[in-house]
């Protein structure tokens, strides 16, 4: 019988999350995918005999250390491992080294100015007060600002508590800083036009702004508040890619009994008598449950695969309003050898970190003018990473796979659908642009999977192809995301919930959303709790 | 400076030269009188070479002894715990010893090289000791420390590396093996051993062919990703693996000045080494008798709640100090908050519940945090790698 307590909608890590920690809770659980595999973005496949790529997300830091752990993800074969540092090549044929050893970094930014290298010293400590205030919010459910209920006007309490003991100076830098663009936040910093954008990327990945738009602060922010054991800032590769998280999740799941169901399209959440109670597939199957939680995004939970007519109108019409464009593309590169760039020791650690080729600000700029103007960047952004000089089994020895997120690309090209032209121009665009600083490496590709915004809709189901499935600006940021009144997780058909990317803390592979929500499903049942609180910070 | 004066000047291992030239952060330390690196280019990032690529550690500061002759065998089996007759040749076994209180002296292997020849690996030196022992058996001692040149080569895909630079069939080696191969025509002994609870294995070798194996490894480990190892990130790796060290989880007894600071086996959780089947070995008397009567004090390992690591601290049972730790870390694979401990009796059986206290500073400010904590009945951290044979290729 396909009699549930409760259904996921979509096997993405975070409703891999959720089922994990309703099965923990002793609920009968299963997780519907559309996909016949696991991890929505969170997901590595051979798509080149040898060869694994992690097709959408590449790198890990946000995954919350504590549901590791409490997952036991390390015993069911999940391994992250840092990576060191990155750089920018320039067009002038030099680069900037962002090296991991302190030490080595000041010599490098003074290489390029002193003044820099001293600052750099006033920027991580600015930067770092914000990680601060941030990360013990992630494992919590944002407060209703509105609500007159004891436990919000607790949690707002704790939530307003950091804020005051920062003093007035230190209130009005956090203000600035949560709407400020990160050109203007660098440009307080730093003068030299490589530094400056060697650390604007972290502002603009998958976001459709600029790195003069306000709000992008924050965006570098998101990518700054996680940690690799501890070390706050810091990324890593999970060994075998990223789809290793979704497998140990989807192991702990089914450690605590639940069930994955793939292949399983869902067409609609059954609704009756203003209550969730179950989902009916495209192929016509029903799943039967009282609580339905979906891991879609906003739009396509509430437009898609709920009837208009069982919801308030407020909420179709925010779901409608919600913003999520799609600004990102990838490429996934196996490779003959390791490409060998201009000025840089195959051997040197920055090798295997991030590389850039966007030398100043204006240039970034530029590159969101074309997402603007409707198309791809003619001189585009790259977050450039060879995973395999730091994972083995990525690719055969001695060959290299190569992931490349790419900022910008339209959800519609000139407002028309992409075509298959457009895909091999975007596509050229990023190639050449490597090319200019690697003169071997076109020789070296072998096979490239490449996605636009259209392939990410389509294959991974995020609207817009928009990676953090709703954009993070802070008018859709904690008790405003998704939005205002529904922050808790809670939709407005009973037995109804979200717990995906699209709910507090927002996008990126963190499991947060999907065991914050099981946290307040959980409350709503009267069962215990089975999701851990955040460890002290400091 | 005299030729006498400069013999007391720190020495170097026979890999020096390449050791240098990898040490890029230049972060020295010492090592038995040796100049070793604490770390060569960043710390974690050779920790997770060893879990994840390969770690190549120096290792020729290790103190060796060799032990040949008629009364080899029963020479150790009187000096160690542990029944040696079960370490077959080309074997190696752990072992610990005491001295006639059953007081432990030291932990190390011992290699079966060849019928009555062995070679002692220690923590402490163990010259005086072990002179002292062999007076009436036939054997002869000689301190080869500075005479065997020696690597771990540490991680999962350490046995691709070895045998691509000749160690062919290397992968049915057993955990504990030894064998034999040639390089540039000279013997290189393999034991598939090491320090990190990890597959992996120790390599040892003349000195005059130090600098060829170590170009050798890196030069065909370059596209498996091998890398140097400082002492910083071996620290990480045997915490991880739940593996003892002498001086910092027990005090050696021959080093102890205060009454009672000394452990017994029984007590360091290492009772799986004292076989009282044998009839006599040094301490037996004495921990037969603590068998009776009672042990004082247990080794544990506890899982610690959160993940500030408990160095240096007390645990306590219901607000009574019942215990010390004596050694912590975080540890990044297992993502599990790991500490050893000593606790009085009776506690300390497998689910006993503590608390930690535990310290940590942020500029300049103490913060204590009273950390649940539970025992544990091994480490998290005990990958299948390690003991499958054949070995995997990563
Ligand atoms: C190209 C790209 C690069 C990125 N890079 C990084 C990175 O390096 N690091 C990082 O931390 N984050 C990165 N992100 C963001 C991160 O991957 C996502 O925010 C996160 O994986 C979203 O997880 P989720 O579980 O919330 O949703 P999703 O992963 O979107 O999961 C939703 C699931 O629902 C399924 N589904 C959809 N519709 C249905 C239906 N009707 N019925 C059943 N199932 C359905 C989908 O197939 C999917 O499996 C990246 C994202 C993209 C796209």
């Amino acid at each position: 019988m396909n009699k549930y307590d409760a259904i996921v909608v979509g096997a993405g890590h975070n409703g891999l999350t959720n089922g994990a920690y309703l099965a923990k809770a002793g609920l009968k659980v299963a997780v519907l995918e559309r996909n016949p595999h696991i991890g929505g973005a969170t997901v590595s496949r051979e798509l080149y005999k040898g060869w694994y790529y992690s097709n959408c997300s590449y790198v890990s830091s946000l995954l919350r250390p504590e549901i590791t752990r409490d997952l036991e993800l390390p015993r069911h074969g999940l391994q992250v491992v840092p990576f060191g540092g990155g750089a920018t090549f320039m067009q002038n044929g030099d680069h900037f080294g962002s090296y991991s050893d302190y030490g080595r970094k000041y010599r490098e930014i003074s290489r390029h100015s002193k003044r820099d290298a001293n600052a750099y010293e006033r920027y991580r400590a600015d930067t770092s007060r914000q990680t601060r205030l941030i990360r013990p919010f992630l494992l919590k459910t944002p407060p209703d600002p509105t609500s007159l209920r004891l436990r919000d006007l607790k949690d707002l309490v704790d939530f307003a508590k950091p804020f005051l003991n920062m003093g007035e100076e230190g209130l009005l830098d956090t203000i600035k800083f949560w709407t400020t663009s990160v050109g203007d936040y660098l440009n307080e910093y730093f003068e030299t036009d490589v530094i400056k954008a060697q650390h604007a990327g972290s502002g603009i990945i998958g976001t459709a702004l600029g790195v003069y738009s306000p709000g992008t602060a924050y965006v570098l922010l998101h990518h700054y508040m996680g940690d690799v054991d501890g070390n706050v800032g810091a990324w890593g590769f999970a060994r075998g890619g990223m789809g290793a998280i979704a497998n140990a999740l989807s192991k702990s799941l089914q450690s605590f009994g639940g069930d994955i169901i793939c292949d399983a399209d869902v067409e609609r959440i059954i609704v009756k008598g203003g209550r969730a109670k179950g989902v009916a597939l495209k192929n016509g199957d029903e799943y039967h449950a009282d609580i339905v939680v979906s891991n879609l995004d906003p739009k396509r939970t509430l437009l898609d695969i709920t009837d208009e007519r069982d919801l308030p109108k407020d909420v179709v019409q925010k779901a409608k309003n919600f913003k999520i464009r799609g600004s990102s593309g990838k490429l996934n590169i196996a490779l003959d050898g390791l490409p060998t760039f201009d000025g840089l020791d195959p051997k040197n650690p920055l090798m295997s970190g991030d590389l850039h080729f966007s030398d100043s600000l204006e240039r970034m700029e530029r590159a969101y003018d074309d997402w603007k103007a409707g198309t791809w960047s003619k001189d585009p952004y790259l977050d450039m990473m060879i995973p395999s000089l730091t994972d083995p089994t990525m690719a055969p020895p001695g060959k290299h796979m190569m992931s490349v997120f790419v900022q910008y690309a339209p959800p519609k090209v000139e407002g028309r659908d992409w075509t298959d032209e457009d895909k091999d121009g975007f596509e050229k665009s990023v190639v050449d642009q490597i090319s200019k600083y690697s003169p071997n490496f076109r020789d070296l590709i072998l096979h490239c999977e490449t996605r636009t915004p259209r392939e990410i809709e389509a294959e991974v189901g995020l609207t817009e192809g928009n990676i953090f499935q709703g954009e993070l600006t802070f008018d859709q940021l904690l008790f405003n995301r998704p939005f205002p009144g529904y922050a808790q997780y809670r939709m407005p058909i009973k037995g109804m919930y979200m717990c995906s990317s699209g709910t507090h803390p927002g996008g990126g592979v963190m499991a947060a959303p999907g065991a914050n929500a099981a946290r307040e499903i959980l409350y709503d049942l009267k069962r215990p709790n089975t999701v851990p609180g955040s460890y002290a910070d400091d | 400076m005299s030729a006498a004066e400069r013999k007391t000047m720190l020495l170097t291992t026979p890999f020096h030269s390449r050791v240098e030239q990898y040490c890029e952060l230049n972060d020295w330390g010492l090592w038995q009188g040796y100049t070793t690196p604490n770390s060569y280019f960043d710390m974690e990032l050779e920790y997770f070479a060893i879990r994840s690529t390969a770690g190549v550690l120096d290792l020729s500061p290790m103190n060796k002894y060799r032990i040949l002759g008629p009364d080899a065998e029963a020479f150790l089996n009187r000096l160690v715990t542990r029944d040696v007759t079960k370490i077959g040749v080309d074997r190696v076994g752990y072992a610990v010893w005491c001295n006639d209180g059953g007081e432990l002296m030291d932990d190390g292997t011992i290699f079966h090289l060849a019928e009555d020849d062995y070679r002692l690996c220690s923590y402490m030196r163990a010259d005086d000791w072990l002179e002292w022992n062999a007076s009436g058996f036939d054997v002869t001692i000689n301190n080869e420390s500075d005479d065997i040149a020696a690597l771990a080569v540490q991680g999962p895909v350490s046995c691709t590396i070895l045998t691509l630079i000749g160690c062919e069939g290397l992968n049915e080696l057993k955990p504990f093996g030894i064998a034999r191969f040639d390089f540039e025509g000279v013997e290189m002994m393999v034991s598939r051993t090491g320090f990190t609870g990890d597959l992996g294995y120790e390599v040892w070798i003349d000195p005059s062919k130090a600098n060829a194996l170590w170009d050798q490894l890196f030069d065909k480990g370059r596209d498996y990703l091998i890398k140097p190892i400082g002492s910083h990130a071996l620290h990480v790796a045997r915490i991880e693996a739940g593996f003892l060290q002498a001086n910092v989880d027990f005090v050696p007894a021959e080093i102890a000045v205060r009454p009672g600071r000394t452990r017994t086996p029984l007590e360091m959780g290492l009772d799986w080494q004292v076989d009282f089947n044998k009839s006599l070995f040094n301490g037996r008397a004495a921990l037969v008798k603590q068998r009776e009567e009672g042990l004082r004090y247990r080794f544990v390992l506890l899982d610690v709640e959160g993940n500030k690591p408990a160095e240096h601290s007390f645990i306590y049972k219901n607000g009574k100090q019942i215990g010390i730790v004596t050694s912590a870390a975080w540890c990044p694979t297992a993502k599990s908050n790991l500490a050893f401990a000593q606790v009085e009796m009776p506690h300390g059986a497998v689910g006993d519940e503590f608390v930690a206290e535990i310290y940590y500073q942020r500029e300049l400010q103490w913060t204590r945090l009273m950390a649940p904590c539970k025992v544990i009945d091994g480490p998290l951290f005990n990958p299948p790698r390690k003991r499958q044979t054949p070995a995997p290729a990563h």
